[in-house]
Order: structure tokens, then C-alpha cells, then sequence
């Protein structure tokens, strides 16, 4: 093989600086662009807390401590009472019964995708639950209002009320009326929405067990029940803990699926099957129409809201991170 | 068979058939609510839809014009100012950022802001744009839009840009290439499917997002393309259609929704598409 | 030990690779060390390497002879918390120097990896797109300069019916060349191979190496590489370096054939390493 042409005609040295001079200010523009853009997400979050803090300022001084501790929710009452009881009350009430509901069938759902589920129908039934966590939450919302809303409040709701009615506080809390709009209806709901976000996270979480430590346990003669409770679970226990409070902060924050079921109703009774309000469905139903110190306690609720996730939030992410560190490690 | 062998098999069958129950009942809720909003919302499908604006109370006819094109108009906003935001983020953690000690800060800042609840963005977004110019607008829906798509955003680059191998990064530095180029002319072009596949998933994360625009672009019954006022928009036009006492405006809804749900699930679809022809290359 | 010898004996044959240290040096590197963190990576060393030679480096892994490579063209400055000391001489200048041009080294002194790494478009395209950092050309120009890099590296009769086929859908061995004509098209005054064909079949090894022993003419060369016969095969001196230090550099026979250190013995006879 011949060499073809000089190798050796280089480039004027003095031509390449010049060629390099003219990229060095879009060099450095460039990375002040991304460095900017990274400080802006700082920013964003200091943004969010302090217009939040700045729009509750007077509800705080009105009501202080005792903002927490009232019920009572009478924006146009002269002068106005605004407690945040209530909303806290359904926020979390409902959160907790769809979770209650969602992780068990979200984990199970994970394990029968990643044990049981025949290798073909995997990646449809896997991509289906994906999809399911991709419709905009109104969708559930307006399905729940118009659909599930009824069919509770005629068929499952007369049960349960007769199934426990005499019981003492079982009957209180599935107590009557049967209603298209209420707690119980928008937790169910909610539990239908966080259920894809708890069987996405929990599937990937398992997919970083080491199969050889499950191949070690079928080995040994363990039925599949017998590897989930005793190698996979405790293996990715932190990871899909993660997963969890991820999908809590979804549900303590969710609006539009819970703002047409839940009836808006600022008084706590007992029973779940009554109406009631969370924290983003008052904002959700009120805030545009709000102003002077009804507005400012809307927004004290948000920062609420908001302080609460950010505590579920960030565990979530501190315990998935620590389960990043320990598949690193491995890898 | 040996009685303890027995109990665990019985047991191991008890927990399969919970399992299969439980996929089952995730499947079912997709397919009914997929059923019910196909069946609700081709009902009321017609050219109408795309050709006329939202009716007032009580008529018979009517669209949703005005609203897709709001939504549309606040989509393209909102991705357009977000996802050069989050894009140039992400790049700054995966590429000039992995050693600056604020870096593990921001991702885990954007971590918190990728799950905020949207409506938290909304009063946000009414405290910082609504408030200081004087009244609701389609400027202030995009914003919060694009407030929602940065996090997300940020998220998908940096995890592409982590993706791209490093000898590619110092192949193109021993030819020479400034840092910028290395980045935007060798780990984009590596990274590209990668990275619009997150943006597609941040559109169809706010296509349907209801919650921030409640209180920033509001909503209008007219056609209005001016960034400065209210804008109709699919999300808030279903939200008051669904709860209002009119027949025709609860069809709308339907309508409203099958056609954000088929957006969604197409951006979805689209995303995971070239998303598997970058992990077949 | 062996392979080693016969690898020099049929080299021994053509006199332009018997080793003349009078060629003048073209990188020489006085009292250099090197930190990562605390770790001394690289002792005092001291060697030159002669222009339009080829200069292997061999050692156990981790003796510093991929660090000592990266220097050559500053690819450690890409990452933090490292530490140099000394002298690296190009051409009488120093390139450790701080206010020194990175990008402008980087084109004199190009690079090619142990892993092919072809850039993520067409075949023309990667070797366009280094040429056209530097220099405006029309296409036709272009197309003759890529031409030429392929051919220079063995690769045009290979690719030129699919030149806008993707770099990545070439096999490994091609690939490293495509990387080399790559490096070739920017005009580099020297070529640093970092282990070039440890990810290579012996075929496309075979074509490497036959490679470089032409680039020579036109390059100064470094090579490291963890295979003692093809330092023995391509290379005029060898350096052998052992924890962080330069044991022995001279011409390559003589390094292999009568040592002078007992630990480059040692390695070469394979008791270590």
C-alpha cells in the first residue's frame, strides 16, 4: 500500500488557532447556559416556597397555630374563620386507604409480571400498566365522577353499610347514606392512579436482584412464593419502600382525580362514605374565585401541601437512592 | 407427598392466584375506563369539534375549537421555553457538572420537583406571573406548563447523557473538539433518541395537566390566540363542562377527554418506539 | 519468550528498524510526576521519543503506562483532581504549561483508544467532521481528503460503496481503523495508540499493526500495549515501566534480548505481570 498524498502538509498551526479562537466564546457561552439552567432549578424551588410563603403571609398572622386546628371553613362569615382540620383530614385519610388498597395489588402485580406472567404477555400487560399511569389524572376524575361514583354509591356502599350496620365504630365509619360523593369513592380513585406508579417502580426494583441469588433459591427447592418473601422482597425492601412514598406524594398531592368525587364538604363526620374535601381539591374549587384572606388561607394550605410531599418526597428519593448505591456497588 | 412440602405448595398456589388476581384487576380498570371513555366520547365525535368554539350555556351544538387550539398554543409554550431549560440542566449534571459539589443538590431538588403536586406549580405560577401582571393569561398556563416539563426534562437528559460512553467523550477530545462541541456535536448525536424521547413524555405529561391551569390560564369561551388573556384550553374546558347541568356540554367532555387520552397515549406510544430502537441498535 | 524472539529476529532483517537514537527527539519528558489524589501514579521519569519512531510502553497493568500516554496529549485534564509535576517537552515546548491551548495540543497530538470509538454518524462524516474543526473545504476537496485518510488506513476498498452507511455498523477491526484514519485526516504531528488492539480479533491486530508501522514514515508514534510481541513486532524502543516507575527504555532488541534490569527480565520471561 502506497501512502497517497503528503501526511505531512499540516494545517498551518497558526490557521487551527484561529479555527479554535472562533469556538471559544460559544465554548464558554455554552457552558454558562447549562450552568444557569442548572441553577435555575434551585431557583424554581425557591421560587415556589417563597411565593407560597409570601401569598399565605396573612393568613399566618391572622390565624397562626390555630389555622391547623379548626374545622370550621366560612371564607364569606364576618370577620372569616378558615381552619385547615378539615382538608388535612381528607388528605390524609385518603391517601391512606388507597394505599392500603394499592400496594398490596401494585406489588403483586410486580411480582406476577416479573415471576409468574408467561414471557410473551410481560411486555403488553407491563406496557399496559405504564399507560395506565400516563392517562391525565382528569380522565379519572371525570370517569369517577360519571361512572364509578354511581356504581359505589348503588352497589358497594349499601353493602358495606349493612354488612357492619350495629357494629360499634365499624358501623360509624361505614355508616349512611350511600353517596355518589365521598371520601371513599376518591381514595378509591386514587388508589387506581397510584397503582401503576407502585407496580412501574416496584418491577424495576426487583429487576435488580441478581438472578443468580434467586437461581441459588430455586435451587435449594424454594416454590416462587418462597423467593419473593424471602429473596426478593428483603433484597429491594429499601427500593420498593422508595417506591411507595413516591406514589404517596402523588396521592397526598392529587387534584383533578379527586376534586369531582370527593363533595367538598369541610365537615368531618366519622363515616367514610360521607362527603369531605382534601387540600388540592379546596385550592382546586376555590382558589380562582378567592380573594383577601380566603385566598391567602388557599394558599397556606398550599405551602402545607407542599411541605408535607416534599418531607414523603424526599424520603422517597433518599431511600431510592440509597438502593442505586447498593446495585452500583454490584455492577 | 410430605405434609410440610404440601403446605408450602399450597400456600405458594394461594399467593399466584393473588398475584394473577391482581394483575387482573389493574388490567380491568384500564380496559374500563378505556371502554367507557371510547364508548362516551365517539359518541359525541364529529367534525363539529374541530370546527366550532365552545357553546354558551344551554345550546345544542357546538365544539371544542377554541380549546384545542388554546391547549395546543400552551402545549408548544410550555415545551418550547421547558425542554431547552431541562435539556441544557441535564446536560450541565451529566456532563460539566459531575464533579461540582452542588450537583447532587439539584438533581435531588429536581428529583422533589419531578413528583410536586402540579397544582402546587399553579399557585406558583399565580403568585409569580398572574399577580404581578394583572390578571389571568395563556403566558401564565404555558409557564406553569413549562415549570412542570423542566424537572422532567432534566431527568431524561441527564440519564441519556450518563448513557453515552465516556472513551466516545475522550475520542472527540483527542481530536481536538472544545468541551461544547464534544457535548452538542458527539453525546447529543449519541444520545439523540434518548433524548427526544423525553420530551415526548414531558409533552404528554402536560398535554393533560389540569391542576396548574386552573388559576393561571383560566379558561374562555371564545377563540382567542393573545397570550395576554385568558386562553380556553381541552383540560379546564372538561373540567367545568363535566360538572355543569347541560347535557351537550357533559358530551363535550367526553369528547374533550378521548381526545387528550388518545394525544397522551399516541406521545406515549411514540416515545417508547424510538425509545426500543435505540436499546435494538 | 520465544515468541518474543522470533517477533525481533524477523524484524532484525530490515535495517530501518534497527534503532538510531541520534533521530532527534520529538517528545522528551524530564523528572515528570504524577498524582491522582494522593496516589503517586508516575516517579520521576525521564525518556524522549524519537520522531518518526515507533515507541512502545509495556508493564503489569496499573504501572502507569496508559497515565503516562494520557499526558501526552493532556486527555487527564478532563477530569479533576489530578496532579502533574515536571516537564513534557513538544517540540521544545512545554505542554504542561497552564495557559497552553488544550484543543490546539490535542490536534497536533492525536489519539486512538483501546475501545474503536467511531462517532455516532456516517463513515465520510467521521472523518469529515474533524477536518472541518479546523479547515473550510469545498466538497470536492473533502472528498479527496477523506479518500485519502481511508486509504491511508487500509479501509477504503472496504467502505467506499457505503461511506453514508453509520460508522457503527463497521466490524470492531474496521472500526479501530476508521478511528485511525479519523486521527490520520486532522494531520496530528504524533499518533498515541492506547492499547489499540486489545479489543481486536489477530486478523484485524495483523492489519493494525501493519498500519502503523507505515503511519510511521509521516508520524512520531506511541504505543502501549499489554502484548510483548507486538511491542517486539512494531515498535523501535520500548520503555518497560513497573509501579509508576521507568525501569529500562532502549531500542526494542535490546530491551527484549539482553535486558538490563532484572525486573524488565523478570516480565519479559513472564514471571510477573
Amino acid at each position: 500500500m502506497a501512502f497517497h498524498g503528503s501526511a505531512m502538509e499540516q494545517a498551518g498551526s497558526h490557521d487551527r488557532a484561529r479555527a479554535l479562537n472562533a469556538f471559544r466564546l460559544g465554548d464558554r457561552a455554552f457552558y454558562w447556559i447549562t450552568r444557569i439552567s442548572a441553577i435555575l432549578v434551585l431557583l424554581l424551588l425557591g421560587g415556589i416556597i417563597v411565593s407560597l410563603i409570601v401569598g399565605s403571609w396573612p393568613a399566618i398572622v391572622e390565624f397562626g397555630s390555630a389555622f391547623l386546628t379548626t374545622q370550621r371553613w366560612a371564607p364569606s362569615a364576618e370577620p372569616p374563620v378558615l381552619g385547615a382540620l378539615s382538608p388535612l383530614y381528607g388528605t390524609i385519610l385518603t391517601s391512606a386507604i388507597a394505599m392500603a388498597i394499592a400496594i398490596p395489588v401494585g406489588i403483586g402485580i410486580a411480582v406476577f409480571l416479573t415471576e409468574l406472567c408467561p414471557l410473551w404477555a410481560r411486555r403488553p400487560i407491563g406496557m399496559a400498566i405504564e399507560l395506565l399511569a400516563g392517562i391525565p389524572s382528569i380522565i379519572y376524575g371525570m370517569w369517577g365522577f360519571f361512572i364509578l361514583g354511581p356504581f359505589l354509591a348503588n352497589t358497594v356502599q349499601p353493602f358495606f353499610i349493612d354488612l357492619f350496620a350495629g357494629v360499634p365504630v365499624l358501623g360509624s365509619i361505614f355508616g349512611g347514606p350511600p353517596s355518589y360523593l365521598s371520601l371513599f369513592n376518591a381514595s378509591l380513585i386514587l388508589a387506581i392512579m397510584v397503582l401503576p406508579f407502585i407496580t412501574a417502580i416496584s418491577r424495576d426494583v426487583f429487576a435488580t436482584v441478581p438472578p443468580v441469588l434467586k437461581e441459588a433459591a430455586y435451587g435449594v427447592g424454594c416454590t416462587t412464593w418462597e423467593v419473593v418473601r424471602h429473596v426478593v422482597l428483603p433484597y429491594t425492601r429499601v427500593g420498593v419502600i422508595g417506591g411507595v412514598m413516591l406514589a404517596l406524594g402523588r396521592a397526598l398531592g392529587e387534584t383533578m382525580a379527586v376534586t369531582f368525587i370527593i363533595g367538598n364538604s369541610f365537615r368531618i363526620t366519622p363515616s367514610i362514605f360521607a362527603p369531605g374535601t382534601t387540600i388540592s381539591a379546596a385550592i382546586a374549587s376555590e382558589f380562582a374565585e378567592s380573594d383577601g384572606l380566603h385566598q391567602s388561607s388557599l394558599m397556606l394550605l398550599g405551602l402545607l401541601l407542599f411541605v408535607l410531599t416534599f418531607f414523603v418526597l424526599a424520603a422517597a428519593r433518599l431511600m431510592l437512592l440509597r438502593l442505586e448505591k447498593k446495585a452500583g456497588k454490584q455492577a | 407427598m410430605n405434609p410440610i412440602y404440601a403446605s408450602r405448595r399450597r400456600r405458594d398456589i394461594v399467593v399466584r392466584a393473588l398475584c394473577f388476581a391482581a394483575a387482573a384487576f389493574g388490567v380491568t380498570w384500564l380496559a374500563l375506563i378505556l371502554f367507557t371513555l371510547f364508548y362516551n366520547g365517539l359518541a359525541g365525535m364529529s367534525w363539529q369539534i374541530f370546527t366550532q368554539n365552545t357553546p354558551p350555556p344551554g345550546a345544542s351544538e357546538g365544539g371544542l375549537s377554541n380549546a384545542i387550539v388554546g391547549s395546543l398554543i400552551m402545549t408548544v409554550i410550555g415545551v418550547g421555553v421547558g425542554a431547552p431549560v431541562g435539556m441544557f440542566a441535564g446536560t450541565y449534571l451529566a456532563e460539566y457538572g459531575r464533579h461540582d459539589r452542588l450537583s447532587p443538590v439539584i438533581r435531588f431538588i429536581n428529583d422533589i420537583l419531578l413528583s410536586a403536586p402540579s397544582i402546587i406549580i399553579g399557585l406558583f405560577i399565580y403568585g409569580a406571573v398572574v399577580v404581578p401582571m394583572g390578571g389571568f393569561s395563556a403566558l401564565a398556563g404555558s409557564l406553569a406548563l413549562a415549570v412542570i416539563v423542566i424537572p422532567v426534562v432534566v431527568r431524561t437528559t441527564e440519564d441519556m447523557l450518563m448513557l453515552v460512553p465516556n472513551p466516545l467523550r475522550e475520542a472527540a477530545s483527542a481530536l481536538g473538539l472544545p468541551r461544547s462541541l464534544v457535548i452538542r456535536r458527539i453525546a447529543y448525536r449519541a444520545a439523540r433518541a434518548g433524548l427526544i424521547t423525553g420530551v415526548l413524555l414531558a409533552t404528554a405529561r402536560v398535554a393533560g395537566e389540569t391542576a396548574p391551569l386552573l388559576f393561571t390560564a383560566l379558561s374562555n369561551q371564545f377563540f382567542s390566540v393573545d397570550l395576554t388573556h385568558t386562553i380556553a384550553n381541552l383540560p379546564v374546558t372538561i373540567n367545568n363542562f363535566v360538572q355543569s347541568p347541560y347535557a351537550y356540554w357533559k358530551q363535550l367532555a367526553w369528547s374533550g377527554a378521548l381526545l387528550i387520552t388518545l394525544a397522551v397515549l399516541a406521545l406515549n406510544i411514540g416515545a417508547r418506539l424510538i425509545g426500543s430502537e435505540r436499546t435494538a441498535k | 519468550m520465544t515468541d518474543v524472539s522470533a517477533a525481533i529476529s524477523t524484524r532484525a532483517t530490515a535495517p530501518a528498524s534497527l534503532i538510531d537514537l541520534d533521530a532527534p527527539a520529538k517528545i522528551a519528558v524530564r523528572n515528570l510526576n504524577f498524582y491522582y489524589g494522593q496516589h503517586h501514579a508516575l516517579k520521576n521519569i525521564n525518556l524522549s521519543i524519537a520522531a518518526n519512531r515507533v515507541t512502545a510502553f509495556i508493564g503489569p497493568s496499573g504501572c502507569g503506562k496508559s497515565t503516562l500516554l494520557r499526558i501526552f496529549n493532556r486527555m487527564y485534564d478532563l477530569y479533576p483532581g489530578q496532579r502533574v509535576e515536571g516537564q513534557v517537552l513538544l517540540d521544545n515546548a512545554n505542554i504542561l504549561d497552564s495557559r497552553l491551548d488544550l484543543n490546539l495540543l490535542r490536534a497536533r497530538v492525536g489519539m486512538v483508544f483501546q475501545k474503536p470509538t467511531p462517532f455516532p454518524m456516517t463513515i465520510y462524516e467521521n472523518i469529515a467532521f474533524g477536518i472541518r474543526l479546523y479547515e473550510k473545504l469545498p466538497k470536492s476537496e473533502m472528498d479527496g481528503r477523506v479518500e485519502r485518510a481511508l486509504r491511508n488506513s487500509a479501509l477504503w476498498n472496504e467502505v467506499k460503496d457505503k461511506l453514508n452507511a453509520s460508522g457503527l455498523s463497521l466490524s470492531g477491526g474496521q472500526q479501530q481503523r476508521l478511528c485511525i484514519a479519523r486521527t490520520v485526516a486532522v494531520r496530528p504531528e504524533v499518533i498515541l495508540f492506547d492499547e489499540p488492539c486489545s479489543a481486536l480479533d489477530p486478523i484485524s491486530t495483523a492489519k493494525v499493526e501493519e498500519l502503523i508501522d507505515e503511519l510511521k514514515d509521516h508520524y512520531t508514534i506511541a504505543i502501549v500495549t499489554h502484548n510483548m510481541q507486538q511491542a517486539a513486532r512494531v515498535s523501535d524502543s520500548t520503555a518497560f515501566m513497573y509501579l509508576g516507575e521507568m525501569v529500562e527504555f532502549g531500542p526494542t532488541n535490546k530491551l527484549f534480548t539482553s535486558p538490563a534490569d532484572r525486573r524488565t527480565q523478570d516480565y519479559i520471561t513472564g514471571r510477573f505481570g
